[in-house]
C-alpha cells in the first residue's frame, strides 16, 4: 500500500519537473540555456513518472520495463544533449549577449561567439 | 572476439528483462537478434570486458549511485527555480576543464554526469580536455572549475572504470 502511494508523489513530482521544464524551453534566451533546462528537468521527470509506474506495478512484466525505460532515458538523454550543442557550437550559433565567457569559439575558432546586444540569437 | 560474446550475454540478459517470460520461440529469437547486434556493434563495446565480472567495481558503482541521485535532484531544483524566477538569474558562459581519466567508457561517463548535475553541460570532448556550458559561472579558472564540478566525480568513476 505505501509502494502505491509513493509512486504517484512519483508520478505527481515527475509531472511538474517535465512542466516545468516546457517553461525552462519557452522562456531562456538561447539554444545552449534552453538546452540545459530541456534535458535536466525533463530526465528526472520522466525517470519519475518511469519509477512511479514501477513502484505501482512491482516486480512483473510491465514494472522491469519501466526500470529500464529509466536507465535507458538516464544515459541517452545527456548524450543527445550533447550531440546537439557540440553541431550548433561548431556550426556557429552565438551565445547570449550576456554570457561571460566563450572558452570554446576562442580555442578552436579565434573568437568569441557571443553575440551583440541588439542580435538575435 | 572476447568482447562480443560478452556484448552478446548482456544483450541477451536485457531481452530476457524485456520481455519477461520464458516460452522458447522467444528465446530462439532473442538469441538470434543478441548475435546479430554483437556481430554488428561488438567492436563498440567496452576495452576490457573482463572488468564487468570484478565484484569491487560493482560495489564502487552503489556507492556513487546515491552521490550522483542526490547531485543531479539539486540540480533540477536549481534549474526549476532559475526557471520560475521573474528576473531570469542567468551569466551563462562556457569554460574548459582538463579531465585525468583515461579510458573512453569513464570519460562518457563523467561527461554524462556533468550534464545532469548543477547547471552544467558537456559541449565538447577534445582529447582530455572537455568544454562545458555553466549557466552560472562561479569561477573561470581551469583548476578551480575542475574543484566544484568534476572532483567528487571522477574520485569514483576512477574507481569504477579503471
Amino acid at each position: 500500500m505505501i509502494f502505491y502511494y509513493l509512486g504517484w508523489i512519483s508520478i505527481i513530482f515527475g509531472v511538474i519537473f517535465n512542466l516545468l521544464g516546457a517553461l525552462g524551453l519557452v522562456k531562456f534566451p538561447d539554444l545552449y540555456n534552453r538546452m540545459q533546462a530541456s534535458t535536466k528537468c525533463v530526465t528526472i521527470g520522466t525517470c519519475g513518472i518511469m519509477l512511479g509506474i514501477f513502484f505501482i506495478r512491482g516486480f512483473n512484466q510491465m514494472g522491469i520495463k519501466a526500470l529500464i525505460c529509466a536507465l535507458f532515458i538516464l544515459f541517452t538523454m545527456p548524450v543527445a544533449a550533447h550531440a546537439l550543442s557540440r553541431g550548433s557550437l561548431l556550426f556557429g550559433t552565438k551565445l547570449w549577449h550576456k554570457s561571460v565567457i566563450d572558452k570554446f569559439g576562442e580555442d578552436k575558432k579565434g573568437y568569441s561567439q557571443i553575440s551583440k546586444e541588439d542580435e538575435a540569437t | 572476439m572476447n568482447r562480443k560474446i560478452i556484448f552478446f550475454l548482456v544483450a541477451l540478459i536485457l531481452w530476457f528483462l524485456f520481455t519477461f517470460n520464458l516460452n522458447y520461440d522467444e528465446i530462439i529469437v532473442g538469441i538470434f537478434v543478441s548475435l546479430l547486434s554483437a556481430f554488428i556493434f561488438g567492436g563498440y563495446f567496452i576495452e576490457k570486458p573482463i572488468k564487468i565480472f570484478q565484484i569491487h567495481r560493482w560495489f564502487w558503482l552503489l556507492v556513487y549511485i546515491p552521490i550522483f541521485a542526490y547531485k543531479c535532484i539539486e540540480a533540477n531544483l536549481d534549474v526549476a527555480l532559475r526557471v520560475l524566477h521573474p528576473g531570469m538569474p542567468l551569466k551563462p558562459g562556457i569554460i574548459k576543464i582538463k579531465t585525468s581519466l583515461k579510458t573512453e567508457i569513464a570519460k562518457t561517463f563523467l561527461a554524462n554526469s556533468i550534464t545532469l548535475t548543477p547547471g552544467t553541460m558537456t559541449c565538447e570532448i577534445d582529447g582530455d580536455t572537455l568544454y562545458i556550458h555553466w549557466i552560472w559561472i562561479k569561477e573561470e579558472e581551469e583548476e578551480k572549475a575542475k574543484k566544484m564540478i568534476a572532483q567528487t566525480f571522477e574520485k569514483y568513476l576512477k574507481r569504477i572504470f579503471e
